[in-house]
């Protein structure tokens, strides 16, 4: 057999390689030429009939050969295997600017999330969390707080009554969180240390009054707490809850009948095209009320008030929840109006936190 | 309680500004809430002269003056009937704001001529409805001057929230000793001199109260025959008038300016008309009252009243009557003072709807040891206005003993409010408020003024000293914590409150805060409306008991918001629930409801309604993140009757604890809150979670995983379809409980194959094993005790393939 000269072959091959239109294609061309019966392996066999000098010129030829073929084929691969990517690639364009599968995204009322910032607040003073049921008796809600039946503050209660009737007294819906003071110190010994947060309710409705609010109560009792503690615990606290450092602010004589001497808390606000910003400015509102717990009501739970005094405050949550996140009507609080949630609600992993901050 | 400054001034003699005041009033708890000052609101308005008059050329009832304004002189276009040359007004100038219009002035063109600024009638100022012309002041009205300090119309209005405690401070003689007490001036005294009449008055007085003596304790009685009732003089209108009263005639002006001005209600009667002689009684039930407020009463027989032989003249300390009221034609009046029951006065008050500034003042407890000075005043001043001859006093019961003495310990100062204060200047803050007070053995005795009943104890006294030195002057000293790192203020229950609620907004639920109350009928197919649980006195009929369940409002909050366009709702609520009227008869549940879609329609899956699985979902979800094991819960289709019977469940822990009811709402319930469904929801009793043992350890226990592969297999079981699904995964895990590691539901379906009343029920069940792989032959075997297993529980039989 003639054998063709191998730069003719390697042209040939060549060229099927960098012809070859399809990985199919090129599969084919690398089995005719490097395959078990390709034209190179045919050439390698016929190195085993040559004698040794032959060989010795032959051999390195023809494996310059198959390694040229080999790498030319490998090349055209990866230009053919990128080219079929691309064309996936093409293929595979989506429209992104379609919405995503539609998720529900719950929310977290203003109420509890203001709850647990005056709790996260108190908590880092020492206050624990106490709670007493909504439905009371006219003990705790109001004789064991000084307010003795015919008391005038009763009637600025307007209290919600129960139809039944027990032994002549009929329960009532708590006017405030103040009977679980009274629940707290008949049920333990001093020292106390709590906040109630609680639900209240008094027959009021109108623009800024509702049946029903929320409240939180605070009681300090122990030996040595006195009316400046008393300053120190609040200032503290209306300052990290606003998160307002320099956050001005009054202490005024007032009256409530179950604190002697009593206080009502102003801080400072400026109002501007009808916005309302805490912080120092030229007016005062009110923000709690609060005393030193009186003697009588001491004495009403068994305790002893020349061994034992503290203070007690009680401001509405709901209404320094509206200061703080600028919320204009309290009735909108308890009308469940999705659009109202969504806006004024707050992310379900948004837990308050001192460490975090308070201030969203 | 509405004063002016200048009322003020007639008791306090000060220097201080009207700012200092009102800062002063705050600061001892006579908190300002309104503070007027009508020269500031009349500050731009000046005595003008109109020089020039003439008529407008383009319009008969329009003319051109030009007015002198003391600065320049303007031209104004004037339209009142009274305009005149030489006339003087008041001259309001472009840029102010007329306060009894709202208009803001503007230079302007009026028909064509220009007009800069306004002369003003009375309504225009605000003063009074007269707009027939302009203010004609007199000749001698200083041109350029502010109006309003020359009508007098200057006296800043103060207005202050008397709190409960404070009946002192409802008369200005009061507010004024708190003042002057607080450092802000002298006290001017004020006290009437003593009349003691020249004749025996013709009207005798009475108190038959048989038995009731403490209703009315003290009547004081005075005739003062020959007066003549007419309006009262400038001072005393513009005084009422500047507080909001109105002034009707000399007589009754004097009993209103004595009640504000030293707390002290009076009453005068046109003396002919009353039928022999006045006493105090109850009032019997029946009688009726035609008050000067024009309604009439009918009284029951607890009502403390004056009456004459022919029947009742008023309601003692509330409101005369209006035959007895006074009139331009009183000749002779008879003057009453005297001391009302607190309890009785607010308690009949309050029964009759009847509000006056005389049951505020003896609802609160007016001065006891002021009958009399009270009684001196009203002589004096019909004296003074009226004329006329006064007689002697008569006079019914006594003065009741008001005189009190407590002990304050200075040191309880310091103790209690932490201010340093030394005696002499405690002594001297009590003695500046009336409270004589000399050291006593240790102490300090204090007697209390009759003005101040509200005094109870020492720590009354110390919040007087502390109120007198100032709230302010208080040290601010933080509060001391136990420990520096804080423990937990939290209990488990609370916590699992606030983890249910995030639970549930983190699952797409919006929390809501609804009523604690609701519609009778809406509680009662939830289990609810017990009469001890309805509301006496509800806020509307809508709101009339407590809920026993939370469901009817969220279902009710979501129709509101399917009428508002919005038909997907998750709603949740965290709150309580009211089974009985006791404290344990209240309970804690998370509950929410899902309406409309939970897959919404969109582009990519398909839509999908809420089902009642959403529902279990949800349950699961705050029970796992509470620490419930949820893998050990039993589902058991006995949920209450307000869920659909086929389609609702209790998750149960053991055979008794109830954690969770779950499914679909009853469409019979739905349509009573008329709300369209399908609606799915579900109630989670966080109280009923079994608490966490306290002595629980952190400690996690060890990871239990095996190094051999588990194997999965899956059966298909036909069974009847009453058979439940866990029934089968049950039987299944408990087959080999060695080697069974799981098993679950991926495939269930029914159809006219598998014969009537059947359905297909497909497991995958998971064997892990743990020593070594199983052989096929260990496999098979675990595949026969399985079969055997569900078939011996469930009846089943497994399909073939």
């Amino acid at each position: 057999m003639t054998m063709q000269d191998p730069k003719e072959t390697e042209a040939e091959l060549v060229a099927a390689v960098t012809g070859a239109e399809t990985l199919e294609a090129l599969e084919q061309v690398r089995v005719a030429a490097i395959g078990r019966k390709g034209r190179v392996t045919d050439l390698m066999k016929s190195l085993g009939a040559m004698t040794p000098d032959e060989r010795r010129t032959a051999g390195p030829l023809l494996n310059g050969l198959k390694d040229r073929i080999s790498t030319a084929i490998d090349t055209r691969r990866a230009e053919l295997e990128e080219a079929a990517l691309e064309a996936r690639l093409q293929e595979e364009h989506i429209d992104l600017t379609l919405p995503t599968r539609p998720e529900m995204v719950g929310s977290v009322h203003p109420v509890s999330q203001v709850t647990e910032e005056i709790i996260a607040i108190f908590a880092d003073m020492g206050f624990t969390l106490a709670e007493g049921p909504d439905i009371e008796d006219d003990f705790h809600n109001f004789t064991a707080l000084n307010m003795p039946p015919e008391h005038p503050a009763r009637q600025m209660h307007d209290t919600f009554y129960l139809s039944g009737e027990q032994d002549g007294t009929r329960k009532l819906l708590r006017t405030h969180t103040s009977t679980v003071q009274i629940r707290a110190m008949m049920s333990q010994p001093p020292p106390h240390r709590i906040i109630v947060p609680g639900r209240t309710y008094r027959s009021d409705s109108d623009i800024t009054h509702t049946p029903m609010f929320h409240q939180v109560e605070g009681l300090v009792i122990d030996r040595t707490t006195h009316m400046g503690h008393l300053k120190g615990c609040l200032i503290e606290f209306v300052r990290a809850f606003f998160d307002v450092d320099d956050l001005p602010y009054r202490f005024r004589p007032s009256y409530f009948p179950f604190t002697e001497p009593s206080a009502e808390m102003d801080i400072g606000c400026a109002r501007s095209d009808g916005e309302l910003r805490i912080g120092a400015g030229d007016e005062w509102l009110e923000i709690l009320g609060c005393g030193m717990v009186n003697p009588r009501v001491l004495e009403n739970c068994g305790i002893d008030p020349n061994e034992y005094q503290g203070f007690a405050f009680g401001m509405g949550i709901d209404r320094i929840a509206m200061l703080k996140y600028g919320i204009p009507d309290l009735r909108a609080f308890f009308d469940s109006d999705l659009r109202w949630l969504r806006h004024y609600g707050f992310s379900a992993l948004d837990v308050p936190t001192l460490a975090g901050g308070l201030a969203r | 309680m509405k004063f002016t400054l200048g009322w003020l001034r007639e008791h306090l003699e000060t220097t201080a500004s009207l700012s200092e005041v009102t800062d002063k009033l705050t600061a001892l708890g006579l908190e300002v809430e309104h503070l007027v000052d009508p020269a500031e609101q009349l500050s731009a308005f000046v005595i003008g002269e109109v020089v020039d008059c003439t008529q407008h050329p383009d319009a008969d009832k329009l003319k051109v003056c030009k007015v002198d304004t003391g600065t320049e002189t303007v031209q104004v276009v004037c339209g009142a009937p009274n305009a005149r040359n030489g006339m003087k007004g008041v001259f309001a100038p472009p840029g102010t704001v007329v306060p009894g219009t709202g208009l803001h002035l503007k230079k302007a063109k009026i028909r064509g001529v220009e007009s800069s600024g306004m002369l003003c009638s009375e309504r225009e100022l605000g003063l009074s409805d007269e707009h027939e012309g302009i203010i004609d002041l007199d000749a001698d009205a200083p041109v350029g001057r502010p109006f309003a300090g020359y009508a007098g119309l200057d006296d800043p209005v103060i207005e202050i929230k008397i709190t409960p405690n404070r009946q002192d401070c409802l008369g200005v003689d009061g507010i004024a000793r708190d003042l002057a007490a607080g450092g802000l001036g002298q006290v001017i005294s004020r006290r009437p001199e003593t009349i003691s009449g020249s004749y025996e008055s013709p009207i005798g007085v009475a108190r038959r109260l048989d038995g009731t003596e403490e209703a009315c304790p003290l009547f004081v009685g005075r005739y003062v025959r020959g007066v003549k009732n007419g309006p009262s003089p400038r001072w005393l209108q513009d005084r009422l008038r500047a507080i909001g009263l109105r002034p009707i005639s000399a007589l009754v002006d004097i009993t209103n300016f004595i009640t504000f001005d030293r707390g002290r209600p009076l009453h005068v009667f046109d003396a002919e008309t009353i039928a022999g002689g006045i006493h105090v009684r109850l009032s019997r039930a029946g009688e009726t009252l035609l008050a000067l407020d024009g309604r009439e009463y009918e009284l029951d027989d607890y009502v403390t009243v004056i009456a004459d032989d022919d029947g009742v003249l008023a309601m003692g300390g509330i409101i005369g009557g209006e035959s007895t009221g006074c009139t331009e034609e009183t000749q002779n009046v008879f003057i009453e003072a005297a001391l009302f029951d607190p309890i009785r006065t607010a308690m009949s008050g309050r029964k009759h709807n009847l509000i006056s500034d005389a049951r505020y003042r003896f609802e609160r407890g007016v001065d006891p040891d002021a009958v009399f000075a009270g009684m001196d005043l009203a002589t004096q001043l019909v004296l003074e206005l009226c004329g006329g001859e006064a007689s002697e006093l008569v006079v019914a019961g006594a003065v009741p003993e008001w005189q009190r003495q407590i002990e304050l310990r200075p040191a309880r100062i310091h103790q209690l409010v932490g201010l340093d204060v030394p005696e002499d200047k405690c002594l001297k803050a009590l003695a500046a408020l009336g409270f004589g007070a000399a050291p006593h053995s240790g102490g300090v005795r204090v007697n209390i003024p009759s003005w101040r009943q509200d005094i109870d104890g020492e720590a009354d006294l110390v919040e007087e000293v502390a109120r007198i030195v100032g709230y302010d002057k208080i040290p601010t000293v933080p509060l001391e914590k136990d420990r520096a790192v804080t423990l937990p203020a939290l209990t488990a229950v609370q916590r699992h409150r606030v983890a249910a609620r995030r639970t549930l907004a983190s699952r797409g639920l919006q929390e809501c805060v609804t009523w604690s109350f609701m519609p009778q009928r809406f509680a009662v197919p939830f289990g609810g409306g017990d009469p001890a649980l309805g509301l006496l006195n509800p806020i509307s009929a809508d709101l009339d008991t407590m809920r026993p369940s939370i469901l009817p409002n969220l279902i009710t909050a979501a129709a509101r918001n399917v009428d508002r366009g919005i038909s997907d709702l998750a709603l949740f609520e965290v709150g309580p629930q009211f089974q009985d009227d006791t404290p344990e008869g209240q309970s804690t549940v998370a509950a929410g409801i899902r309406l409309g879609h939970a897959v919404p329609r969109n582009w990519n899956t398909p839509a999908r309604a809420a089902d009642p699985f959403d529902a279990k979902a949800d349950a699961l979800a705050v029970l796992s993140e509470i620490g419930v094991p949820v893998d050990k819960l039993r589902v058991v289709p006995d949920a209450a009757p307000w869920y659909h019977p086929g389609r609702s469940g209790t998750l149960r822990l053991g055979p008794k604890t109830i954690l969770a009811a779950f499914g679909e709402i009853h469409p019979r319930v739905l349509t009573l809150l008329d709300c369209e469904g399908p609606c799915v929801g579900f109630e989670i009793h966080l109280d009923a979670v079994p608490q966490p043992k306290r002595e629980k350890s952190t400690n996690r226990g060890a990871l239990d995983v095996h190094a051999l592969q588990p194997v999965d297999r899956d059966f298909a079981f036909v069974v009847a379809e009453t058979v439940p699904a866990a029934d089968v995964v049950g039987a299944a895990i408990g087959a080999n409980k060695k080697l069974v590691a799981d098993a679950a539901v991926f495939d269930v379906f029914s159809g006219a194959s598998l014969g009537d009343g059947m359905k297909s029920i497909a497991v995958r069940v998971r064997l892990q094993p743990t020593d070594q792989t199983l052989t096929e032959a260990e496999i098979e075997s675990v595949a026969s005790q399985i079969i055997e297993a569900v078939t011996k529980a469930t009846g089943a039989t497994l399909r073939s393939a």
